[in-house]
């Protein structure tokens, strides 16, 4: 039973068995393992590669064990692989956990509906395309774990949802935080500065938006006073309001507030604002930490920013500078590196953590800074970022040092699985880019983006 | 035409050569890479008002004491941004600051791009921190026929201070990457034949203009006119593989020189492009795979250049964040991705200097030549490598 499971699960033998026979094997894995339908039962070793476990010192010659899903074992040479494991050698080559994209646009989704300044109910894991073949840029660059967000040009575009980009048909089967009581997927995408302001329903000066936004955190407040009030009893519930109920749920800290923000003023305005009302905050972008990196630490929010290979671009981007994750590095703040794809390009996000170390980050902290510090920015540091006994199977296999240019991701696996894998022809496409592999599905905020 | 060039030409050697006389200047490397010839270990460049004067190993140079004297881990020639809009293109990006596309109407070859050029814009010394010493800028991408390109150092208080070459193409773009702002074209054939059109024009121009009653000159005829001379050359920017074929069949009607820009999906007709043998300006390794170019692959450098076909790289234009690309970057990229290291220096250097047809001046360490050198503290490019210093002209700026 437990090699059927495997044919099931890995999602490449699918197709030589009957559709029913297949259903059944299904279930019956199912019920093996339980919900999560990606385990494996035969144990998979991957021995002879330099692993970078993140959470400890890289470990030459080390050993990775992946079983039902799960990692069961990283250490040495002399790490105990089970008997009947798969056992791959990957001499040469580097392990590291499978990269966390704290900021992304792919999968097509939408969000940022002009028919009004802010809108928490919109959920933008409404719109995404599970087969989008955006998804197939992040698997080629190492991305396992993705927030997709709506964009920047309101107040509060919507919700975001986190994604572990396994093999899909439904966005229910990439979801990677699934709170079913609460039914919270993801964070809220807000933004400050140039972007959100404008005509029409958007306010047209930053105290208008910080005032708007505070007006709905406030009617937030007295939503929550009365659902409190309510102590249970459903007769004295105040009626829905899915766009208070959204923003109650950021007020209770269930939900996770990643605001876009650039210059120093509006970083320092975010922050102003989560304090007043008790919030979780990722700053996104942060284009000026360099000129606020200690009013960031102290507040205690963390960072989650981006390279560029110039600054400008836009007025607010004129003094970006890449040697941003090096000052909250020294300032203490919890920094990572998004893609916002596509304004960097998926396939390349190692690069942003070398640009990192090229500006004086620390190598581990740049490191991190796509893993374990997105993953913290996410909540899911307990299930990936960190190869550590009792994670998910998320890893990548890389050709070298993870910060040469040189270097080629080779393999990504999730929960267990290969997911992409360059050694084929197919995957390796998306790589490489070539003859209708992208077929439109780039993300840019600005038309003529690209040349 | 010619006489505008040289008039700017003579001021700006002389400026260049008056501003470096005392420039005396020795750069050793542990790896010279002279793009003349293989890599010199323990190499010496030496410098003198503004020139190499001479390149070989540390055995068989002395360095004459009054020479000021840099080191490196890897020194190569001041590395060519083969096309660019920087200088129009400003890092702010508002109206202020973009003068690389007209949109009063889709084709203007009278517009100069030295009349335009801001040298002391932050993006042309953005790109000098990272050792690129020469670009060629000048109109963009987004127009039939958008105007003139020009060669610059990424020095100088003035243009005329920066210029090589005052009048090098003629930016024409073909496909749907057209500014929406034209009332027209709205379809690929009718670009073509409004481009056909324009230049029948400019032969018969031409005619009269070679004739004993010249006409009344008309600039934007005059350098059309060049063009089908052969004085200036057509830059055409031009992505999906059917948009390139018009291209090479508007080449052959007209007989102009050309050079093919971007050609993301060259690798569709490797055949045909390598019996045209035209030279390519390669798209940004990292273009997005979007527009006219969703089909770029990042092994297009390396494929043509096995190919034989003479290519270069460049920070093209863009529109957005970034706000320019960076050569050494794409070209890392493409070096990874097939073109090999070695190759990709080349063609950041020496080759770059023979498409631009001012290998006479730059491109490679050799003596007589100007003195742009980039410094590395490793493989160039490397990601965590640095620009340790770079000198145009026998001057250290940086």
């Amino acid at each position: 039973m437990p090699l059927l499971c495997l044919t099931v699960n890995t999602n490449y033998d699918i197709h030589i068995m009957k559709p029913i026979r297949s259903l059944l094997l299904a279930v019956a894995c199912v019920l093996l393992f339980g919900v999560n339908g990606f385990s494996q039962s035969t144990p998979q070793a991957f021995t002879g590669a330099q692993i970078i476990p993140i959470s400890g010192e890289p470990i030459n010659n080390g050993v990775l064990v992946v079983h039902n899903g799960k990692i069961t074992a990283v250490g040495g040479s002399n790490t105990r692989i089970p008997n009947n494991a798969d056992v791959h050698d990957v001499s040469g080559k580097v392990i590291m956990p499978g990269l966390v994209d704290t900021h992304s646009h792919i999968g097509e989704g939408d969000g940022g509906d002009r028919s009004a300044a802010m809108h928490p109910d919109a959920r933008i894991m409404d719109s995404i395309n599970p087969r989008s073949d955006s998804f197939k840029r992040a698997l080629a660059g190492g991305i396992t774990s993705v927030n997709v967000m709506p964009g920047s040009g309101l107040l509060i575009s919507g919700q975001t949802v986190y994604l572990k980009l396994r093999d899909a048909n439904t966005i229910e089967d990439m979801l990677l935080v699934v709170d079913e009581e609460n039914n919270i997927y993801g964070g809220l995408k807000m933004a400050n500065g140039t972007n959100p302001m404008g005509s029409g329903p958007r306010p047209g000066t930053r105290a208008k938006a910080a005032a708007m936004v505070r007006d709905l955190y406030v009617q937030a407040q007295e939503y929550k006073k009365k659902i409190d009030a309510a102590d249970g009893d459903e007769s004295k519930m105040p009626p829905r309001n899915l766009q208070l109920e959204t923003l109650v749920e950021v007020l209770e800290g269930k939900r996770t507030v990643h605001n876009h923000t650039h210059k120093h003023q509006d970083i320092l305005t975010a922050v102003r604002l989560s304090q007043e009302f008790g919030y979780r905050l990722v700053l996104q972008h942060v284009s000026e930490a360099w000129k606020v990196a200690d009013e960031i630490a102290e507040a205690g929010v963390s960072a989650s920013i981006i390279t560029l290979d110039s600054f400008g671009g836009k007025v607010e981007a004129a003094e970006i500078k890449n040697s941003n994750g090096a000052i909250l590095e020294d300032a203490g703040v919890l920094v990572g590196f998004h893609t916002d794809d596509g304004i960097t390009d998926s396939r390349l996000f190692l690069r942003s953590a070398a640009v990192g170390v090229k500006n004086g980050m620390s190598r581990q902290k740049a490191l991190e800074a796509v893993t374990i510090a997105n993953a913290k920015m996410m909540d899911i540091d307990d299930r990936t970022g960190t190869l550590e006994k009792g994670k998910d199977g998320d890893f990548i296999i890389l050709s070298g040092d993870p910060l040469s240019v040189y270097t080629h991701v080779e393999e990504t696996w999730i929960e267990g699985a290969k997911v992409w894998d360059r050694a084929n022809e197919e995957d390796r496409k998306y790589a490489t880019g070539g003859y209708q592999i992208y077929p439109g599905t780039i993300h840019t905020h600005h038309e003529g983006g690209s040349q | 035409m010619k006489l505008i060039k040289l008039l700017v030409l003579i001021p700006a050697l002389l400026l260049s050569a008056y501003s470096t006389t005392d420039a005396q200047i020795a750069v050793k490397g542990e790896t010279v890479y002279t793009m003349a010839g293989d890599p010199i270990s323990n190499g010496v460049v030496l410098i003198k008002d503004g020139k190499i004067e001479r390149v070989g190993s540390a055995s068989s140079i002395n360095i004459p004491s009054n020479y000021e004297v840099y080191e490196a881990m890897v020194v190569t020639p001041g590395l060519i941004d083969a096309h660019s809009v920087v200088g129009l293109a400003g890092y702010l990006n508002v109206d202020a600051d973009q003068d690389q596309l007209e949109t009063s109407n889709p084709i203007q070859p009278e517009l100069r791009a030295m009349d335009a050029y801001n040298a002391r814009e932050a993006l042309v010394g953005h790109l000098r921190n990272h050792g690129i010493t020469t670009v060629h800028t000048g109109h963009g991408p987004g127009a039939l026929i958008s105007g003139q390109t020009m060669i610059v150092k990424t020095t100088g208080n003035t243009v005329q201070d920066a210029l090589v070459d005052s009048t090098t193409m003629l930016a024409f773009t073909l496909g749907n990457n057209l500014s929406r702002a034209f009332s027209k074209p709205g379809t690929r054939a009718k670009g073509i034949a409004m481009l056909r059109q324009e230049l029948i024009k400019a032969q018969d121009y031409l005619e009269k203009r070679n004739s004993d009653n010249p006409p009344s000159r008309d600039i934007g005829m005059d350098a059309l006119a060049d063009l089908l001379e052969g004085k200036i050359k057509a830059l055409v920017t031009v992505h999906r593989a059917h948009d390139i074929m018009s291209a090479i069949r508007l080449q052959e009607e007209f007989g102009f020189p050309m050079v093919l820009d971007g050609v993301a999906e060259a690798y569709l007709i490797m055949d045909e492009l390598k019996e045209a043998g035209y030279p390519i300006v390669v798209h940004p390794t990292m273009i997005r795979p979007g527009g006219d170019a969703k089909n770029a692959s990042m092994e297009t450098p390396g494929k043509l250049y096995e190919a034989g076909i003479p290519i270069a790289f460049q920070s093209g234009f863009e529109g957005y964040v970034p706000k320019t690309r960076v050569v050494l970057y794409e070209a890392g990229l493409a070096a990874a991705n097939g073109l090999g290291m070695e190759n990709a220096l080349k063609v950041l250097t020496i080759d770059a200097a023979e498409l631009l047809e001012i290998d006479n001046r730059v491109g490679s360490l050799e003596a007589g030549k100007d003195a742009d050198v980039a410094m590395f503290d490793g493989d160039p490019l490397e990601y965590l490598t640095k620009v340790t210093g770079v000198i145009i002209n026998g001057e250290k700026v940086k």
